[in-house]
């Protein structure tokens, strides 16, 4: 009854499992920092670090989020449950890609926002790297554009994780299936196996 | 004998040499206004990677005194109005006028007073003073080099450096250094 690092047909193996949470917890913070330091004054002295940490956190999770997709593609999901409605089991696929394209598309449109600012304000991921711009075109207009996409995109994926939890909810406390407990506990290989 | 009288007269020279710098000098002496419109007060801070922000403040007056027996008497006292920061982009001008910053409507007003000015070579000497800024008196020294001397005009290259942190204006480190590098050509009018 060893735990599998990969996935099953019919569970996540831990690694799926530890990528998933970590990402979500990230993406949790990171949408509140968004929203937090944006709603500070200018003048208040902690607004820079935040965006700073912001930028930091960002680009970790696109970090993350590229060598899990890595993995994801060599990985099958399991199967989703038996007797799920089929608008259903398009939902969640489509949440699914969705959120897998929104932790890769949110971060690199932060990216090229601060890139094409003409104040070139450099990241400094975490206090230790010195992360280059992106070769975007820069100016206030191309800012503007880019900084209403990286919020955009951030805010429709907020929701749309919002909507996955209630999904995953709804899974577990009324369907009362293995949905929810199956991103928890890691598959294991049955005996035999 | 001619190698000889090269020599003497290179000895000559070379001793006479700060009599003439110190004539040169009481011939300095006096009191001078800042031209503010023909002077340059600049600055730049480096960031990280390379680059960073740098600017000009366009409104200042000071006066000097030079005491040419004795340089270390010398005085002088300059006032930076911190709202006229330009760097060539308004959001980092009004970054730098707000309140993380120089906090320019509460302190209009960045002053330097010298206390003590030392001679470091014919042309040159350090001065030391206190620089208050953003409600904060702090010691600073600067650089001056004297540039020419031309009628009643007298022009100084002045550089010094001076540290964010003891003025409660360090946002942005260590992104953007500590050091803020100013490099100014003051040149003053005898009154
Ligand atoms: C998964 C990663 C990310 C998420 C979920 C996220 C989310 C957000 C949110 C919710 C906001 C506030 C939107 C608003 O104004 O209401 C925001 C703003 C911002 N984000 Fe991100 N972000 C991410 C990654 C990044 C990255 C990697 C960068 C840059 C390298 C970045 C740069 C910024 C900046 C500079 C702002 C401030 C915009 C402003 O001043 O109006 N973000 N982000
Ligand atoms: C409390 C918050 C969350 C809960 C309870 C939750 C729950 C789940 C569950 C139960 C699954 C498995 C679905 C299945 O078996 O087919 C899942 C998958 C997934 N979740 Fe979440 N999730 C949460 C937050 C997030 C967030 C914030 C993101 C993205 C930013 C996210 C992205 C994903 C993705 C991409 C998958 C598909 C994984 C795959 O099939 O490879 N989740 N989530």
């Amino acid at each position: 009854m060893a735990v599998m690092l990969r996935n099953t047909e019919t569970g996540y193996g831990l690694v799926a499992i530890l990528f998933h949470w970590t990402i979500a917890a990230l993406f949790a913070g990171q949408v509140t920092l968004g929203l937090v330091m944006t709603g500070l004054a200018d003048e208040e002295p902690e607004k820079f670090g935040l965006y700073q940490w912001h930028k930091s956190f960002g680009l970790l999770i696109l970090l993350l989020a590229l060598v899990r997709l890595t993995w994801r593609l060599i990985n099958w999901a399991p199967d989703l449950p038996a007797g799920m409605p089929v608008w259903e089991q398009r939902a969640a696929r489509l949440a699914h890609v969705f959120l897998y394209a929104a932790i890769v598309l949110v971060p690199v449109t932060g990216w090229a926002f601060v890139s094409s600012s003409p104040l070139g304000i450099p990241t400094f991921a975490f206090y230790l790297v010195v992360v280059p711009h992106l070769p975007v075109p820069v100016s206030e207009a191309a800012e503007a554009v880019l900084q209403r996409v990286h919020t955009s995109l951030a805010l429709i994926s907020a929701v749309v994780a919002v909507l996955h939890v209630g999904a995953a909810l709804r899974h577990h406390f009324v369907r009362k299936d293995a949905v929810l407990r199956r991103m928890i506990v890691p598959a294991r290989r049955r005996c035999g196996d | 004998m001619r190698r000889l009288s090269i020599l003497s007269a290179f000895i000559i020279v070379l001793f006479t040499l700060p009599a003439l710098a110190d004539a040169l000098l009481s011939q300095a002496s006096g009191r001078y206004r800042i031209d503010a419109a023909k002077s340059r007060i600049g600055f730049s801070v480096a960031q990280v990677g390379g680059g960073g922000i740098s600017g000009v403040f366009g409104e200042f007056t000071g006066r000097f005194e030079i005491n040419g027996r004795d340089i270390s008497r010398s005085k002088v006292e300059i006032s930076i109005a911190p709202a006229s920061v330009a760097t060539g982009q308004p959001r980092v001008e009004n970054f730098l006028r707000g309140k993380a910053v120089l906090d320019a409507v509460r302190n209009p007003e960045v002053i330097f007073r010298s206390s003590k000015v030392t001679r470091t070579g014919p042309q040159s000497a350090v001065i030391e003073g206190l620089l208050s800024a953003r409600g904060r008196q702090k010691p600073a020294l600067f650089n001056v080099e004297l540039v020419k001397r031309a009628g009643r005009r007298i022009v100084f290259r002045v550089t010094g450096d001076i540290r964010r942190a003891p003025y409660d204006m360090q946002v942005g480190y260590p992104i953007y250094s500590n050091i803020v590098k100013f490099e100014m050509t003051l040149i003053g009018r005898r009154i």
